[in-house]
């Protein structure tokens, strides 16, 4: 019988389920996809159960930013409130718009869940505590993601609506856009660590990532937030225009189910930029207590996650003509320019120097990124004006 | 190695029969009460006229045709990326001449206004 570690509890459990299982007289590759059958069973749970308390947060949140209670009535603090909802959206009637393309229809929202959910087979909450450490993490979390894209426009698309058409449209000029500037930025972690799996990704970050490629960070955000559909880049669901965009036809618990893909997908982009930028479990004591670093990963993650949601009260929704130059003009480009600077910058300095010199020189070379990129955006913004200032001038 | 692909469809099974969950119980607790009128497509109150898979923007496929181009050309970036430390300097030289060709696509696309919204 297995010892039971405390300070690595999870993994002592799994480690005994395998040993009990054994026991009984299994075969061994039969214990090992039973031990990964309950681990992905178990992982699931977490991620899907999450957003219970995640939508309670960012109400209770949002209405303190907006100077109001939000919700109090259901439980102490209104903590249930969230099952009161779910029960709502269980007992409504569920309605197929006639002409709409029923298959397509209803796979939309299973896939979006499976997308989102799909990404934290790949995340290490802890040094031994992943779903699986693929050698090609990164690569298979942005591979799975993309299917959430596809999701939401067979939805859009299968509808049989007008708004929800327009909101498919615009998912593909929004969420196929912003991959390009996300998967940029995802390549210089990668060039850091050397490596595309989590853990090796995590294990290098003797100084997070986030001091030596802050740019890369920036934007890896600023376009997960624009994947994840949220404000102030909730284009396609733009409530004010297009009503609710892709999912105006779906209502009771398939509404539902599109809400929760959503929510765990914004929960899954704190957790991807905590993994990959700001140290994963990394934090004092966490060689001796591996269960440490899940509770290092997880307030690194509600603390992203709490970034992400001061943005969404924060700012008003952008134009659509905006968005696209945002992430043509100036995301790309500049990841384009971090990525070769970092390249550069990073086989220039001597290999004798340590992580944290080395962190300090890609830094300084991000400042001055940002200065310059500064100074173009100044002077492009300039002509801009004065080109503008001709046309009044001229009538 | 195929272990760890293993886990990865499970899981995706898992997470898709998780989706199905709630679907199935709404199915069996919701009430049913089929209607014309409720099944319509909704657009405001009004009646839709004409058909709704009609032809589109063509700016929305200039997008995704551009990102194509790019997701191709980073998916080449990858490997490079993980051989970097390995690298000598004149192998990420020719990493950076590629990205910069990269950039000049970019450029033309700009400079050809597929970028502006019209």
């Amino acid at each position: 019988m297995p010892e039971v570690n405390i300070g690595d509890l999870l993994v002592s459990l799994y480690d005994l389920l395998g040993w009990l299982l054994g026991a009984i007289g299994l075969h061994s590759s039969a214990v090992s996809v039973l031990q990964k059958l309950v681990s992905g069973f178990v992982l699931a749970n977490f991620v899907m159960l999450t957003p219970i308390f995640t939508i309670w947060l960012e109400r209770k949140v949002a209405a303190r930013f907006q100077d109001r209670l939000g919700p109090n009535r259901v439980g102490p603090f209104g903590l249930f409130q969230s099952f009161a909802d779910i029960v709502k959206l269980v007992i409504k009637e569920d309605i197929t718009p006639t002409g709409a393309d029923k298959v397509i229809f209803n796979i939309g929202p299973v896939l979006a869940v499976m997308s989102v959910v799909g990404i934290w087979a790949v995340i290490p909450f802890s040094s031994t505590m992943v779903g699986t450490d693929l050698n090609v993490g990164i690569l298979y979390s942005v591979a799975v993601g993309a299917i959430g894209t596809l999701a939401i426009m067979m939805g859009g698309w299968a509808s049989n609506n007008k708004y929800a058409l327009l909101g498919a449209f615009r998912t593909v000029s929004q969420l196929v856009s912003y991959e390009v500037p996300m998967i940029i930025a995802l390549l210089v972690p990668t060039m850091l660590a050397g490596s595309m799996r989590m853990n090796d990704i995590v294990a290098e970050q003797q100084v997070w990532f986030v001091v030596a490629a802050p740019l890369a960070m920036l934007v890896f955000l600023i376009s997960s937030i624009a994947e994840a559909g949220r404000a102030p880049f909730d284009l396609m669901e733009a409530e004010s225009e297009i009503v609710a965009g892709f999912h105006v036809e779906y209502t009771g618990m398939k509404f539902g189910v599109w809400m929760l893909a959503e929510f765990v997908h914004a929960f899954t982009i704190s957790a991807l930029t905590a993994v990959v930028f700001l140290g994963g479990w990394r934090g004092p004591l966490v060689d001796q207590y591996p269960l440490l670093g899940v509770i290092y990963f997880l307030t690194k993650t509600y603390v992203v996650y709490l970034v992400l949601l001061w943005i969404r009260v924060t700012l008003p929704r952008v134009r659509i003509d905006h968005m696209n130059n945002l992430n043509w003009k100036f995301l790309v480009p500049l990841s384009l320019a971090v990525l070769v600077v970092t390249a550069l910058v990073g086989k220039a300095v001597p290999a004798g120097v340590s992580v944290g010199g080395r962190s300090l020189v890609l830094f300084l070379a991000n400042v001055a990124l940002v200065i310059v990129s500064m100074i173009i955006l100044a002077r492009v913004s300039r002509n801009l004006q004065a080109a503008e200032q001709v046309s009044i001038d001229t009538g | 190695m195929a272990h760890e692909w293993l886990f990865v469809g499970m899981f995706l099974i898992i997470a898709i029969v998780f989706a199905i969950i709630p679907l199935a119980l709404s199915r069996v607790v919701a009430p049913r009460k089929p209607h014309a009128l409720k099944h319509q497509t909704y657009e405001c109150g009004m009646e839709t006229v004409g058909d709704t898979w009609v032809q589109f923007k063509v700016q929305y496929y200039i997008f995704s045709l551009v990102f194509v181009i790019f997701d191709v050309e980073i998916v080449f970036l990858f490997p490079w990326a993980v051989a970097y430390q390995q690298l000598p300097f004149f192998a990420v030289l020719e990493g950076v001449i590629f990205i910069l060709i990269l950039a000049g696509g970019l450029v033309y696309v700009w400079r050809k206004g597929a970028l502006d919204w019209v």
